[in-house]
């Protein structure tokens, strides 16, 4: 893949990036829920790049405009108390944590790094409405609708966890 | 622009999340830190469809975990305002109710 592609997929990693380190590294949630917003969106271009153009607007409205959304709101009903530093207590097995976590993603990404399958052509549907959707109705019909079921059991399942035992 | 550099950003991207959820004690980072891992894979999953395209599998796969991902961030919250209605915080250090 070279030209516009490869831009795309430069600027994109690099904002994924940010975006993961701002929400994992700032003090207050608000911020890491904007880190998160535009680790999405930019993974949500990213996914232009890949050919996934329907995913690429599935990420965008589930992820940016609902989880985040989502996000924002416990946020503003938790309040102040929902702010904690960054470095609080337990200083040896966070350190143990994050240093096991960079030896294994050296480890991991420079191993894969060299890794090449040479990009095949794609049919114009690849990845369009009309593909995956035809993708989905005949190999995955029974799954989708089990996933829609299990988002019913989540909405019942939140309402009754979050609901005020307070009558 | 290999594949290879894009498994490569796919793995940094879930060792961030991962380090996220290890060294944050605070319930919102930690699961806004799975959903960065679930993202992680979700770039791999398009990334290896996207270089083997005689099917939609990898893209399928993608697309349920896109759906899993919105379940999971729903029942999470729910959880983490049920305790902090029992705890007055959001630190996960404190939730010891099991502990002892």
């Amino acid at each position: 893949m070279t030209g516009p592609g490869a831009t795309l997929f430069v600027v994109t990693s690099i904002f994924a990036m940010a975006g993961a380190l701002m929400t994992i590294s700032s003090r207050r949630p608000l911020r890491a829920a904007i880190g998160l917003l535009v680790h999405i969106v930019s993974l949500s271009a990213m996914f232009l790049t890949l050919n996934a153009h329907l995913l690429a607007a599935l990420q965008l409205l589930v992820y940016a405009g609902a989880i985040v959304v989502l996000f924002v709101f416990v946020i503003m009903l938790i309040g102040p108390a929902a702010e904690i530093g960054p470095m609080e207590g337990r200083l040896a097995s966070r350190t143990l944590g994050i240093a096991l976590t960079i030896v294994v993603v050296l480890a991991v990404s420079t191993s894969v790094a060299y890794f090449d399958a040479p990009w095949q052509a794609v049919s114009d549907e690849f990845g369009t409405v009309e593909g995956l959707g035809m993708a989905i109705y005949k190999q995955a019909l029974v799954p989708f609708e089990i996933i829609s079921i299990t988002l019913l059991v989540a909405i019942v399942g939140a309402i009754a966890v979050a609901r005020s035992r307070t009558e | 622009m290999g594949i290879g550099t894009y498994l490569a950003l796919a793995s940094v991207l879930f060792g961030i999340g991962a380090a996220g959820f290890l060294a944050r004690r605070n319930m919102l980072i930690q699961l806004m830190s799975i959903e960065l891992m679930l993202n992680a894979v979700n770039v791999l999953l398009l990334a290896f469809n996207r270089a083997y395209p005689g099917n939609h599998d990898g893209q399928v796969f993608a697309f349920f975990v896109i759906a899993v991902a919105a379940a999971e961030a729903a029942v999470g919250l729910a959880i983490l305002i049920a305790y902090y209605r029992i705890k007055k915080t959001l630190d996960t250090d404190d939730a010891t109710l099991l502990k002892y």
